[in-house]
């Protein structure tokens, strides 16, 4: 096999960080390469330069056998280079073919490019509306329009970042038949990803990345997922938390909530039910625009019900706002921590004061204490291992993970009955998202409810005692989280909820 | 009361010449809006382009250069503006005020030594045959060059945006200026061009405020001209013809209520018992504005719909 | 060339010494204007600057000049935290005076401690309910306060115009367009004996004190910031968001108002229609020299107030055109957004990129 792309010696610093270090690595023509690493291990440096988004610092990369240095990302598909976005590129109010012709660079006129969409999307089992506008599509048919955009330029190489976060296992299988094709067709393809079983059963070849270094090469079909994740991680797997689910009274009830969308773009709820008991962690999946973020508004009171459409510990809460829900024991961490759970230009200490205000007592009578504000600030940052340098940072300034870690800990820490979290790990490391699943876990232990809204399924079938779907605004009865099978989920996830009645008996039956 | 005065024709044709320096300034400003900028210093662009536009003529006796300088005098400010919010970061809407309360006290001192000065005139283009049709001719045929270029820039606009791909590519910038820019589009070199072209336009319709509407160089003399530009983006929904509808519609209630004014509508009103001052009329192009602010902005569905997504966010390139 | 680094934690330093060098910037391309003008840069200066610090008479009336534009930028400062731009304290100043001066002419030559505090009241209701107008627009119709409040401002100009040409005109003035004068019981007392000060500087002190207090050390101030910088987690921390919008312009109106009713109880003694003289402009500069923050303002209140009276001076003395003194502030508010940059980034020399 001949290479395509070779990698010698590239290295890139920003302040603070060396994100990558003499990187050398080369991918075959026609073969899938993974490239596997931990958030922050360099994998998105790395990439950004082979599309010409970034330039290396030193070091040097040859393509086709040629001297490569794109100056841009124009000529870098000019050299036969294409890339797939993991939070894509494209334009909500633009239709698919005038996205599609912003990735190329002689699009051809109007109607021979929408015949073109069509040919190519249908050959490669992508079928797309070229006139459709792309805020009306789902998730999964938004990768498609990136993809085809990409084919239509017959690239040599194609990256494809975290492809399969955003897709349903059936989606995930209808990919990896397209990427099978195109590797038939001689088309090499650079995989980033860190879902490890994937990499197992598509990649011929793969490179560990670990904070800016290459740390092993290997063909992973010959290892086992364990034994990738710890030359990812570089030290032995940590040992998932214990589940010792004793199931308590029902602390929170949701009947039949119902809610318009808010936007043109966003999604509907309906309908939804569910109870949390005392001890519970209750898991939801779904793929992202299914109604996670219009749920959680309507959990954390930022979005109000009818009173009776959300019941904490007996109390209709439902047309209560978010403060008068904290002081019951009702707290939520959205997804999004850079201007929703944490605003990005306040000091970590007004961000403790920002959702801790009620239960920690930080004012009287509206006056700030501000003693107890920078003490709250301080045990967060100690007791779930915040590295900052003090409480005066900006939230902004933070890792996505300690971000995180401080959002999660300002939370626990106020012993809430119920606490509703979305995506607790997103962009987080392993290791951190380890600290924060455990103290998701021990919050359950002591007795509160939890509800984890995620799309990572692994994360749910390792921190969830029950388990339910969320699918185009309507949540599926809720089962048991033991003895799930990923085809089962794949098929709710899908909308066909009689699949979470198969073989498992109803949780809070 | 004499409402004989008011002509329906004439009254076009002043709304028609009313609404040009609107029609520019909101031209312009939809361009710049649409790259995903909001640049709120139409006001002092739209008087630095008056003094430049009129301070030229006089000097030279030529309009023809005065539109010209005028033009670059509203491009030269807008740039300010661009260097500061597009490389500097500042905030769009505070450094769009500074270019208003700037342009103002520019103008005002720039143009001391011409109040009260006269300008050459502006020929109307006078078409064989074609102006002295009875009525069609008054109504389509009897105005200046900038009047029927204003009208070719509203279409040539709406060609730029929806049917070519520079344009296609400028409506993404104002759209999502990530996703544009790791598409490999120069964002800000975009932006710069687009706030440019809204500044020369701006430059344009102060210009001929002063050189064909008024015609003479008085301070403060736009009156809020550049906001009712502003407004009227907002009202066309960012949409190029309904510009061309707006900038006539406050056209037509700018010239109504000065023909009221002139017909002896007050003194009339006087005598039914209603005593009514001038000012109260003055009011109406404001009031209106307002009002059609409300009504358009109250479609929330229809105004989040086609505002450009990105519009007043600065842009930083990471990595 | 240089890069911009985000900075982690914003020195305090920083943020008092970016308006000092804006001021700079500003007397160094100021001086290059004059220069272009004909005039000795360095003598224009001085007398702008500097002279009227030297004379008595001139820092009293700084004092006058300052306190209404403090008083309305603190207001404004306020709505500029939370992401709510009132532009129209200059049309909420008109209705303040108006309203204020008009119950001060309904009860003319009536004595009475009372009439004083009953125009001060007066004057920021008419400024509150003027700026209640944009507010009630925007949360109920999603109607842009910027637009709406600055059509305010020629609306409330042509009806002071309006009413002091009619209702209130005086009736023994010769049909000129304005009031008559006001009567001692409805006129400021003054603080300082043998001076112009009056009341209303006291006030507009005060209100910075208690500004400042509201805003580093009340949930309200936090609400205001918290609304301004991230309006999700504001949402999230359950912040009212059009209730605030409305109190914060409200506020910002009746603050201007104040002002207005002081103007016309204290200066001036009158209503006319040259009333409006760009206070409500001016404290936006005045809002943003002083970084929001109340006392900066009151810093930054009296620098403005300062290039006024010099530019007075510089005018009879010099022969400087009036506007170039606009021009002079308006640059100001440039380089001061622009030395901005220097709060928010690092500004680092770039790495030379390749081998």
């Amino acid at each position: 096999m001949s290479t395509l792309l070779a990698i010698d010696g590239v290295s890139k610093s920003y302040p603070g960080v060396k994100a990558n270090d003499d990187i050398h690595f080369s991918v075959g023509a026609g073969e899938i390469h993974a490239l596997l690493g931990e958030n922050g291990a360099g994998k998105s440096t790395l990439v950004k330069m082979i599309y010409g988004l970034v330039r290396p610092d030193t070091g040097g990369m040859r393509f086709n056998g040629v001297e490569y240095a794109p100056h841009g990302p124009v000529a870098a598909r000019a050299a036969g280079v294409a890339m797939v976005f993991q939070h894509f590129s494209l334009f909500e109010a633009l239709t698919v073919a005038e996205n599609i012709a912003l990735g190329m660079e002689n699009a051809p006129p109007r109607r021979e490019l929408a015949q073109r969409i069509r040919e190519v999307s249908t050959e490669y089992g992508l079928p797309l509306d070229p006139d459709r506008l792309i805020g009306d599509l789902s998730v999964g048919v938004r990768q498609r329009v990136e993809i085809v955009r990409c084919l239509l330029q017959n690239p040599k190489l194609l990256i494809m970042d975290e492809p399969t976060s955003v897709l349903t296992p059936q989606e995930v299988d209808q990919l990896f038949f397209t990427l099978r094709k195109l590797k038939a067709d001689g088309v090499s393809i650079l995989y980033i990803s860190h879902k490890l079983e994937e990499i197992r059963s598509l990649c011929d070849h793969a490179t560990i990345l670990r904070m800016g270094k290459v740390v092993a090469t290997c063909t992973p079909a010959k290892e086992t997922a364990r034994s990738l994740a710890e030359m990812m991680i570089g030290q032995e797997l940590a040992h998932p938390p214990v589940k010792d689910f004793q199931p308590g009274p029902v602390l929170l009830k949701v009947e039949g909530l119902s809610m318009a969308a808010p936007g043109q773009f966003d999604v509907a709820l309906r309908e939804i039910s569910l109870s949390l008991r005392s001890g519970e962690v209750l898991g939801i999946a779904g793929v992202a625009g299914n109604g996670q973020d219009e749920l959680m508004l309507a959990l954390s009171g930022e979005r109000l019900s009818a009173p009776g459409q959300v019941v904490l510990d007996g109390k209709p809460v439902g047309a209560a706002g978010p403060n008068a829900r904290r002081r019951l024991g009702l707290l939520a961490a959205p997804e999004e921590r850079l201007g929703h759970a944490a605003a990005p230009d306040m000091s970590l200490a007004d961000n403790g004061y920002l959702s801790g205000r009620i239960r920690k007592r930080l004012s009287v009578r509206g006056f700030v204490k501000q003693g107890a504000v920078d003490a709250f600030a301080r045990k967060i940052i100690a007791d779930f291992d915040v590295r900052t340098p003090g409480i005066e940072a900006r939230a902004g300034a933070l890792s996505g993970g300690n971000l995180q870690k401080y959002v999660v800990g300002r939370e626990v820490l106020q012993e809430p009955k119920v606490l509703v979290i979305n995506q607790p790990t997103w962009g987080v490391d392993a290791h951190a998202a380890a600290q924060i699943r455990g103290a998701l876990r021990g919050l359950a232990t002591r007795g509160a409810g939890v509800i984890v809204i995620s799309q990572d399924l692994d994360e749910l079938v390792e921190i969830a005692d029950s388990f339910a779907v969320l699918a185009n605004g309507r949540l599926s009865p809720v089962r048991s989280a033991t003895g799930l099978q990923i085809e089962t989920i794949g098929r709710m996830m899908g909308g066909d909820f009689s699949a979470a009645e198969e073989g498992a008996a109803h949780v809070s039956a | 009361m004499d409402l004989s005065v008011i002509d329906p024709i004439s009254l076009f044709v002043g709304l028609v010449a009313a609404a040009t320096p609107l029609l520019y300034a909101a031209i312009g400003e939809l361009v710049v809006e649409k790259s995903g900028v909001l640049n709120l210093g139409v006001e002092g662009m739209m008087i630095v382009g008056a003094v430049c536009g009129f301070a030229t003529a006089v000097t030279t006796g030529s309009p023809l250069l005065g539109f010209v300088v005028g033009a670059m005098g509203g491009a030269v400010l807008a740039l300010v503006f661009g260097g500061m919010t597009q490389y500097l970061l500042s905030n769009q809407v505070a450094t769009g005020l500074a270019l208003t309360l700037f342009g103002l006290g520019v103008a005002a001192l720039v143009g001391q030594p011409f109040t009260g000065v006269k300008s050459p005139r502006v020929a109307v283009v006078h078409l064989p045959v074609l102006s002295d049709i009875p009525v069609i001719g008054r109504l389509v045929f009897s105005y200046d060059l900038v009047i029927y270029l204003g009208i070719a820039l509203v279409a040539a606009v709406w060609f730029f945006l929806n049917r070519t791909r520079p344009g296609l590519v400028l409506r993404a910038v104002g759209e999502n200026h990530d996703a544009a820019h790791s598409l490999g589009y120069p964002v800000i070199r975009i932006r710069m061009m687009a706030i440019a072209f809204g500044g020369a336009c701006a430059g344009l319709g102060g210009a001929y405020l002063s050189l064909v509407r008024v015609p003479q160089w008085t301070e403060g003399m736009t009156a809020g001209a550049g906001w009712i530009a502003l407004a009227i983006v907002v009202f066309a929904a960012w949409k190029p013809w309904r510009v061309l509808l707006g900038a006539w519609l406050f056209g037509g209630v700018t010239i109504l209520q000065l023909n009221l004014q002139a017909s002896g509508f007050l003194s009339w009103l006087q005598s039914v018992g209603i005593p009514l001052q001038a000012q109260y009329l003055s009011m109406t192009p404001y009031l209106v504005t307002i009002i059609v602010l409300v009504v358009i902005s109250a479609d929330r569905t229809r105004a989040s719909v086609n505002a450009p997504a990105s519009l007043g966010k600065s842009f930083t390139q990471t990595g | 060339m240089f890069r911009l680094e985000p900075r982690a934690v914003t020195p305090v330093w920083i943020t008092a010494v970016t308006p000092l060098l804006a001021v700079l910037a500003t007397m160094i391309a100021g001086g290059i204007l004059f220069a272009l003008l004909g005039k000795d840069p360095f003598e224009t200066i001085r007398v702008i600057f500097v002279a009227p610090l030297g004379d008595p008479y001139s820092r009293t009336e700084m004092l006058i000049k300052a306190a209404p534009l403090v008083l309305i930028a603190l207001g404004l400062s306020f709505g500029f935290r939370a992401g709510i731009w009132n532009i129209g304290a200059e049309g909420q100043y008109v209705m303040g005076a108006l309203a204020g001066g008009a119950v001060g002419l309904a009860f003319w030559n009536v004595e009475g401690a009372w009439l004083l505090p009953l125009m001060a009241l007066a004057g920021m209701a008419g400024g509150c309910l003027w700026a209640l107008i944009p507010a009630f627009l925007k949360v109920r119709f999603n109607a842009n306060e910027i637009l709406v409040s600055l059509m305010l401002v020629y609306v409330a100009t042509l009806f002071l115009s309006a009413m002091v040409s009619g209702p209130l005109r005086d009736p023994a003035g010769f049909n000129f367009p304005q009031s008559r004068l006001l009567h001692e019981s409805a006129r400021l007392p003054i603080v300082l004996e043998g001076t112009r000060v009056h009341v209303g500087v006291l006030v507009a002190l005060i209100a910075v004190v208690v500004a400042q207090i509201v805003l580093t050390r009340h949930l309200f101030g936090f609400n205001v910031r918290l609304l301004g910088q991230a309006p999700r987690a504001a949402a999230f921390a359950g912040v009212n968001a059009k209730r605030l919008t409305v109190v914060l312009l409200g506020l910002s109106g009746a603050l201007a108002g104040l002002a207005g009713i002081f103007e016309v109880t204290g200066p001036i003694g009158q209503l006319q229609p040259s009333l409006p003289v760009g206070y409500g402009f001016t404290a936006i500069i005045v809002a943003f020299l002083g970084r929001l923050n109340p006392v900066g303002i009151l810093l930054a209140g009296m620098v403005m107030a300062l290039t006024y009276i010099g530019g007075e001076t510089a005018q009879f003395s010099l022969g400087i055109p009036a506007a170039a003194i606009s021009v002079f502030q308006g640059l100001l508010l440039f380089f001061l957004l622009a030395v901005d940059l220097l709060t928010r980034y690092r500004v680092v020399p770039a790495k030379r990129s390749g081998v």
